[in-house]
């Protein structure tokens, strides 16, 4: 081959080949190099939608006639709502609403038919988690037009009078938890979770990794110190790493963002720890499964990607096909997203967090059983 | 279960085995080493030497095979076996970020050595490592970290040790401090298993095993594994005995021939017809019969094949 300046064309080509034949031995990197673009496609091509619809509404209706029917129906048809219940009072509606279930009440007051027809302009209460503001604004500005809709097809006839805009009854919205809309108040105490995923199952994942990596594996396998005793024991440190990282942004949120803390700080805390714990679980399954440091980081960012995704932590959870909340429900950082900006913004309580304590726990249980079925006692 | 330390084998082991994949990397390995003997385990690179030491401490499991260390089951009783050995790992396995006095102290509190730091200083001043403790032990040269890993896994004073090539890239004059160390610490009745590649090391060993293939082809003192082998070697001196050993080679009855120096050794099976085979070709040149001594012995089954020897017999 043609040399010029001392650049040798074979030389050079060997490198490649070496490249190459290296690169295909290390499955893993090469699984991830096919596996990292078609998961980031199939994230942003199908999962992310950020003009969220079908969202989960409950109906709150004192007054059962065919007026309030239709405009059910088509808040329905707008394809934004989605009604999923149907309760008894406010008091069940605020719960809902607390504990995520529904996005929106809707409080059809009794008798607002019959003012209808009277032409006494009734109104209709839309209560709205507005904690998410990118997830409920579309279907809350689209509500008005919808009313106008019923009215121009369902009163016909002597009541054609009430046709016409605007519509002859108002429609009142009640933006709860975060009234203003500032995006901060949501995606500041989220970055909390985001940032414990990534530090948590990346270093775990890595120590341990390191260890066999360098060797020094053996030589603590050769020690009278238990695989518990191993395990729990360089855990430790990243648990006080963790919590150090979640009370940094923590302290930005109040005093740089100036996000309203209206739960329990000890209840924070508390569901901080249970969520580093479920990813440091994650990071002990990554280092059985890793032969490497890389391998390490590549099951890391692996593991990374739908968090931030498919968690509602980016993007409304809300506004997510079936198929991705299926997988966003198996992540804990979904569940510790909905636990921290429940209690920071909504003041949520026990009753109210339980719903994503338990799955977190869960998801722990599993992963420390897999886990500790992974971990090598010996060196096989 | 405890079972009862037997005081008379340091190890006794008998036919273990171990596979990875389709590999089978130790076939049916049978050792026994007394209590307060050097026991030299050598073979070529590959041969599983470490996956033998390894099995014996505890660290792997045999597929099939059992037998006793220091009296406690290697299957069984691991933790026990763990407690009572000193394992130096054939690549240097301390905490490279960690000073030598910080390796040192996570030791001695792994193996909840009473009077720790008394322990620590006392390893240190031994090694004449006090000025350097604070040093980061991946910052040391290969023999200090060799003397390093050795007082570790002697902290805890074992009663037996496990050394994996010890001595590998190691400098002559650090390799014979090392021996004349453990030959005072087996005077002291610890049993040491050694693996080395090095002939020199071979000869203070009490008793020598060779493996390759996964199998021990021989056990035994050095006069007893010379004497296994059946060889008979002739000594040629002179010179171009390159060329005379190239000729040799392709002779009737020469199955070896390893240059000394200015010595050709000359070996093979059949005592007869080597003789009339040296005598034809020497062409001048001195040639006496010699006793076969453990290099041409360690040669001579280094270039057996899975085929002749090495392999299911
Ligand atoms: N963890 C392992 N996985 C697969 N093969 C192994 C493993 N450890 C050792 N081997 C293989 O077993 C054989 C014996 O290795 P080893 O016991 O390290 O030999 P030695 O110490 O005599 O050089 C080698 O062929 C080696 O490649
Ligand atoms: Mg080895």
């Amino acid at each position: 081959m043609k040399r010029w300046g001392g650049f040798s064309g074979t030389r050079w080509w060997s490198m490649v080949l070496k490249e190459f034949t290296q690169l295909k031995r290390d499955r893993l990197t090469f699984a991830m190099i096919v596996g990292i673009p078609i998961m980031q496609t199939a994230l942003f091509g199908y999962a992310i939608n950020t003009n969220p619809k079908h969202l989960d509404t409950a109906i709150i209706s004192a007054d059962d006639t065919d007026i309030t029917r239709s405009f059910i129906a088509a808040l329905e048809n707008s394809s934004y709502f989605n009604v999923v219940a149907t309760l008894p009072d406010e008091a069940a509606g605020r719960e809902a609403l607390a504990q995520g279930k529904v996005l929106f009440v809707i409080n059809i007051p009794a008798g607002f038919t019959r003012q209808l027809l009277r032409h006494e302009r009734p109104s209709l209460l839309i209560e709205a988690d507005a904690t998410d503001p990118t997830a409920t604004s579309s279907a809350l500005a689209a509500v008005n037009g919808i009313a106008q809709s019923v009215v121009d097809k369902e009163i016909t006839g002597p009541l054609a009078s009430l046709r016409g805009s605007p519509a002859p009854f108002d429609v009142n919205i009640h933006q709860l938890y975060n009234p203003d809309n500032i995006t901060q108040y949501f995606v500041v105490p989220g970055l909390t979770g985001m940032v414990l995923t990534l530090t948590m199952v990346l270093m775990t994942g890595l120590a341990i990794t390191r260890e066999r990596e360098r060797g020094t594996m053996e030589n603590l396998l050769a020690m009278p110190v238990t695989p518990l005793e191993v395990m729990t024991g360089k855990l430790i440190p990243y648990i006080g790493i963790g919590l150090i990282q979640a009370t940094i942004i923590l302290l930005a949120a109040r005093y740089v963002f100036q996000v309203p803390f209206f739960g329990n700080i000890g209840a924070v805390y508390l569901s901080a720890l249970l969520f580093i714990a479920a990813n440091l679980t994650v990071g002990i399954t990554f280092s059985s499964l890793a032969q490497n440091q890389l391998q390490a980081v590549q099951l890391a960012i692996f593991f990374f990607l739908p968090n931030i995704m498919l968690s509602g932590f980016m993007f409304p959870f809300e506004g997510m096909p079936k198929w991705a909340q299926t997988i966003g429900n198996l992540l804990p950082l979904t569940y510790f997203l909905r636990l921290i900006r429940g209690i920071l913004l909504k003041g949520n309580g026990w009753a109210d967090s339980w719903p994503s304590v338990w799955p977190m726990m869960v998801f722990m249980v599993v992963l420390m059983f897999i886990a500790s079925a992974t971990y090598r006692r010996t060196l096989d | 279960m405890t079972a009862v330390a037997n005081p008379e084998y340091a190890i006794d082991v008998q036919g273990l085995n171990k596979s990875y994949g389709e590999k089978h990397v130790v076939r049916d390995v049978s050792l026994r080493v007394r209590r307060g003997e050097i026991f030299g385990f050598l073979g070529p690179n590959g041969s599983g030497k470490t996956t033998t030491i390894r099995m014996v401490c505890g660290l792997l499991k045999p597929d099939s095979g059992s037998g006793t260390c220091l009296g406690y089951d290697i299957v069984r009783e691991r933790a026990e076996i763990k407690r009572r050995v000193g394992y130096m790992t054939q690549r240097f396995s301390f905490w490279e970020d960690l000073s030598i006095v910080e390796n040192l102290d996570f030791v001695a509190r792994m193996y909840a050595i009473p009077e720790r730091k008394a322990a620590v200083r006392k390893a240190l001043d031994n090694l004449g490592l006090t000025a350097r403790a604070q040093q980061l032990a991946g910052e040391l040269s290969g023999g200090w970290k060799q003397r390093m890993a050795l007082a570790a896994c002697m902290l805890h004073e074992p009663n037996l040790l496990l050394l994996d090539e010890p001595t590998a890239g190691v400098d002559p004059r650090a390799r014979r401090d090392f021996w004349d160390e453990l030959q005072s610490l087996a005077a002291k009745g610890i049993s040491v298993l050694v693996s080395t590649h090095y002939m020199d090391e071979a000869v203070r060993c009490h008793k020598l095993a060779y493996i390759a293939f996964g199998k021990l082809l021989a056990q035994g003192t050095a006069g007893e594994v010379i004497a296994s082998q059946h060889l008979t070697t002739w000594a040629i001196h002179g010179d171009r005995l390159s060329e005379l050993q190239d000729e040799l080679r392709k002779r009737p009855g020469v199955e070896q021939t390893v240059t000394f120096g200015d010595v050709l050794h000359v070996s093979g099976s059949d005592a007869e017809l080597l003789r009339r085979t040296v005598e034809a070709s020497a062409g001048g040149r001195r040639a006496e019969l010699i006793d076969t001594n453990l290099e041409d012995v360690f040669i001579y089954l280094m270039g057996k094949t899975p085929e002749n020897g090495g392999g299911k017999a």
